[in-house]
This record gives C-alpha cells, structure tokens and sequence, in this order.
C-alpha cells in the first residue's frame, strides 16, 4: 500500500521527491496544489478503493506522504 | 435603544471588555458558561441589528428561520436518499436571498433590498457549507441549537472570518484547560490591540487623512497622473489594514471566548506570486472558494471525463471561482472586472510556473529574483484593488463608488 501512495504522488508530482523525503510538506513546497488534490482523491479511489470526498480533505491532515499513507491505511 | 456596529468605536470595546468578563473568569476557572454565551451573544446582536436598524434584524430572524429550516429539511432527507437535484436544489434555496440581495440595488438604481442585513453574505458561505458537507456525509447529525450557535456567533457575524461548522463545534464543546485558555487570552488581548493599531491608527491614516486628498488630486488632475499611482496604493494600504484590523478583533474576541477562529491575512503583501497571495489575504473566504467551489469543480469536471487537458480544467476551475467572487462582491463592472483580472493573474502565474519547473536549471533564483517577485505582485495585487476600487468609475465614467 505505501508504495503504491508513493508512485501516485510520483505520478502527480512529477518528481521523485517524495519518495526521497516522506515527510516533505507537499503544498508548502509547491509539489501538490488543489488540482493535484483533487486528482489524487481520484487516483486514490480508482487504484484503492477508498473513498475521501472533498470536505473530507483537510489540507493539514493531508499535507506529507507519511501522513497520507497513515491516512490511506487507516481508512482501508 | 441605542445601537452601534461592531468594532467600530471605543464604547463598543468597553462594552464588549465588561461582558467578555465573567467569561473570562469562568474559563480560568475551567467552566463555559454556555448560557452567559448565549445571552451576551443575543444582548449584541440587539446592539447591532435593533434600534434604528429594527429592520435588519427583522430581516435576520427571517433569514435564519428560513436557512436552518433548510438545512434541517435537507438532512432528514439525506438520512433516506442522495438525489443529486435535491442537493442542488437545496444550495440553490439557500443562496437565493444573498442573490436577491446583490442583484436588487443594480435593477432599483442603488436601493438596498429590505430583505438583506450586514453579514447576510458570510451566513450564506456558512450555510452552503453545512449544505455541502450533509451531503457528503460528513455532518452527520442535525444540531439546530449548535447550528444557531456557529451561524450567529456574534465576533464574526458582519465580516467573518468564515469559520468551518466542525471545526467550530469541536471548540465549542471542548472543555477548558487552564493553561491552554491563558495562552488563548494572551494571543487574544494581542491580537485586539494589534487590531487597535491597524485600524484605528493605520487605516484611519490611509483611509481619512491620504485618501481624500490623494483622491481629489486624481480627480482634478483627470486621467491617469501618477496621483492615480498614489490613490492606488493608498487604497491598498486601507484595504488591509481595516479589513486585516477588524479581522484581528474578530479572532481576538472569538479566542477570549474559546473559539479559535481561523485567521484571515498572513503578511499578504510578502507573496511571491498571485497563487501565493491567495493563501494570505482574505483566506478564509479564499479557502472557501477552493475548498466549495474549485475542488469540487476541479472533481465534477475530472470524475466524468468532460474535459481531458489539466491546464485547460485548472483554467475553467479559476474562471469560474474568479468571476463567481466578483459577482459575490456586487453586480457592478469594477467588481467582475476584479475577478476576471484575478483569473487571468493565476492562469498566467500558473504557465509561469510549469515553465519554471521546466527550465529548472536555466532559471536563476536568488534574493534579487526573490525581492522582485515579491515587488511584481504587489503592484499586481494594488492595480486590481484600485479596479476593485470602483475608483476608475468616478474617474473616467463620472459614476459614483
């Protein structure tokens, strides 16, 4: 499951970044932005199965890949 | 009966320091006085909407009867079924007396319709909100006391900062401890007193003292003089501050009562580039726009493949919360005009910065590049203030602003 939160966020971002630093802040350094949200609620529902709608989406719960995989774990 | 709107003078603040006492005192000693709350809350909402301005409040007690019968209406439904049109249907009632408001005094040459009141915009973010979140499942239950509690929670009432239901209920029932309330208090009395200083100090210098006379000299001038270079960033300046000041009393006071209401300006000026700016200046209602509005936009248009390029999606998303922002402002062109100009600034900024990524290496980046970023949007950001203004209207359309 990780690594599969850490090939989207690749994808997305473009970069291989995050795979290097898991607790990068992803919106303070540019690499995710509200377009990259979205598509990431996306490719989290289409490759995991999780469903988060956008309310849902707190931007300071969601901020790093490691938060995100705790998330992701969490609601499996 | 007397009446008096809030923050703006020093009589209000006495007032507001004597009631904001006993909770206060109960709080340092771990009790909410809930009921004190409520009656303080109802003693200033009297303060604001009674007296000469009776017909506000009338207007407000019906607007609110009206939104939380709604609100109540479409969670019992929601408890059953999920139809998209019902949820549209809801969003739609629950704006329609905010659109009634902003469309009346463009077709009655300026008179203000009789059913709107100071703050009938920041309730109705407030109420799509809870309409929105129902719908995702998110509230869950239909509280109409804590419904009225978050809507009507008196700091805020006139000009936000917009604060989220969940996010306020959690506050509001949190019990107190000690030391984190002192540390409330403390950022709460600065926050005030820096409050005093960007309001009634630097504003009232910008806004009474330069202003008139930037502005008459625009005026007789005529056209573009640098005088209109000045009016701009004098308007700017006043802008801020007294929007950023009566922010800072909002949340000071909120944060004396327990509330952490999220701020609304952080250092705006010191953006890097318009998509920054967003993230600094008026941010809860910017946040609002992208979390109501953009992404769920962004998702809609994503989810059924309507539209396959990103950027093209990204581009439609800004359009639409731009041109949406400047017809919340008022039906005017100087307000659309604003928010097409925002739209364009983002989209621009946007290419910029894929081409930035792009040419990583290619692109120096340093604390010269750095200043003149800062230096490019703030004069960005001022020029769409004095659009904003309605200030060109007085110049080059002899209308009023």
């Amino acid at each position: 499951m990780k690594d599969q939160v850490i090939e989207i966020l690749e994808n997305l971002t473009g970069s291989d970044e995050v795979g290097k630093d898991l607790d990068v802040n992803l919106f303070e350094s540019g690499l995710l932005d509200s377009m990259g949200t979205v598509q990431l609620l996306l490719e989290l529902q289409s490759q995991c199965g999780i469903d988060v709608p956008v309310s849902e989406f707190e931007r300071s719960e969601w901020d790093t890949p490691n938060k995100i995989i705790a998330k992701v774990e969490n609601m499996q | 009966m007397p009446n008096m709107q809030p923050y703006q003078n020093p009589t209000y603040f006495l007032i507001l320091g004597v009631a904001l006492l006993p909770i206060m005192i109960g709080m340092l000693f771990g009790k909410k006085l809930h009921w004190y709350q409520t009656l303080i809350s109802f003693a200033f909402l009297l303060l604001t909407f009674g007296g000469p301005k009776w017909e506000q409040g009338i207007a407000l007690i019906c607007y609110i009867v009206f939104e939380v019968c709604l609100i109540g209406i479409y969670h019992a439904y929601r408890q059953k079924k999920n139809a998209t049109w019902i949820f549209y249907l809801a969003v739609i009632l629950a704006i329609i007396p905010l659109v009634i408001v902003k469309i009346t005094p463009a077709l009655e040459h300026g008179r203000a319709s009789f059913i709107g009141f100071l703050g009938i915009s920041y309730l109705t973010f407030k109420v799509v909100q809870i309409i929105m979140e129902i719908r995702d499942g998110i509230i869950k239950e239909f509280k109409p006391w804590l419904v009225l509690q978050f809507l009507l929670f008196f700091p805020t009432i006139s000009s936000g900062p917009i604060d989220r239901y969940r996010r306020f209920v959690k506050d509001y029932n949190k019990s107190v401890v000690r030391e984190k309330y002192l540390e409330l208090l403390d950022k709460g009395v600065w926050y005030i007193f820096l409050g005093f200083l960007y309001k009634f100090i630097l504003a009232y210098y910008f806004g009474s003292r330069l202003e008139p006379v930037v502005s008459r000299l625009a005026v007789s001038h005529g056209g573009i003089s640098w005088w209109l270079v000045a009016y701009m960033y004098v308007y700017s300046m006043d802008l801020f501050f007294d929007f950023a000041g009566y922010s800072l009393f909002a949340v000071g006071v909120s944060y004396i009562m327990g509330i952490e209401t999220p701020m609304n300006f952080n250092r705006p000026f010191k953006a890097h580039n318009i998509k920054d700016f967003w993230n600094r200046w008026h941010m809860t209602l910017s946040f609002w726009f992208r979390d109501y509005i953009y992404m769920r936009l962004v998702f809609f248009i994503m989810k059924n493949k309507l539209i396959k390029s990103r950027i093209t999606i990204a581009n439609v998303g800004y359009f639409t919360l731009f041109l949406i922002m400047g017809f919340w402002h008022g039906l005017t062109w100087y307000y659309i005009v604003y928010g097409l100009f925002h739209a364009c600034a983002i989209i621009l900024c946007d290419a910029w910065l894929r081409f930035k990524k792009k040419h990583q290496a290619h692109i120096p980046s340093n604390k010269f590049t750095e200043a003149l970023a800062i230096f490019v949007t703030f004069n960005t950001v001022c020029f769409s203030f004095l659009i904003f203004s309605g200030f060109l209207n007085v110049l080059f359309f002899h209308g009023t602003n």
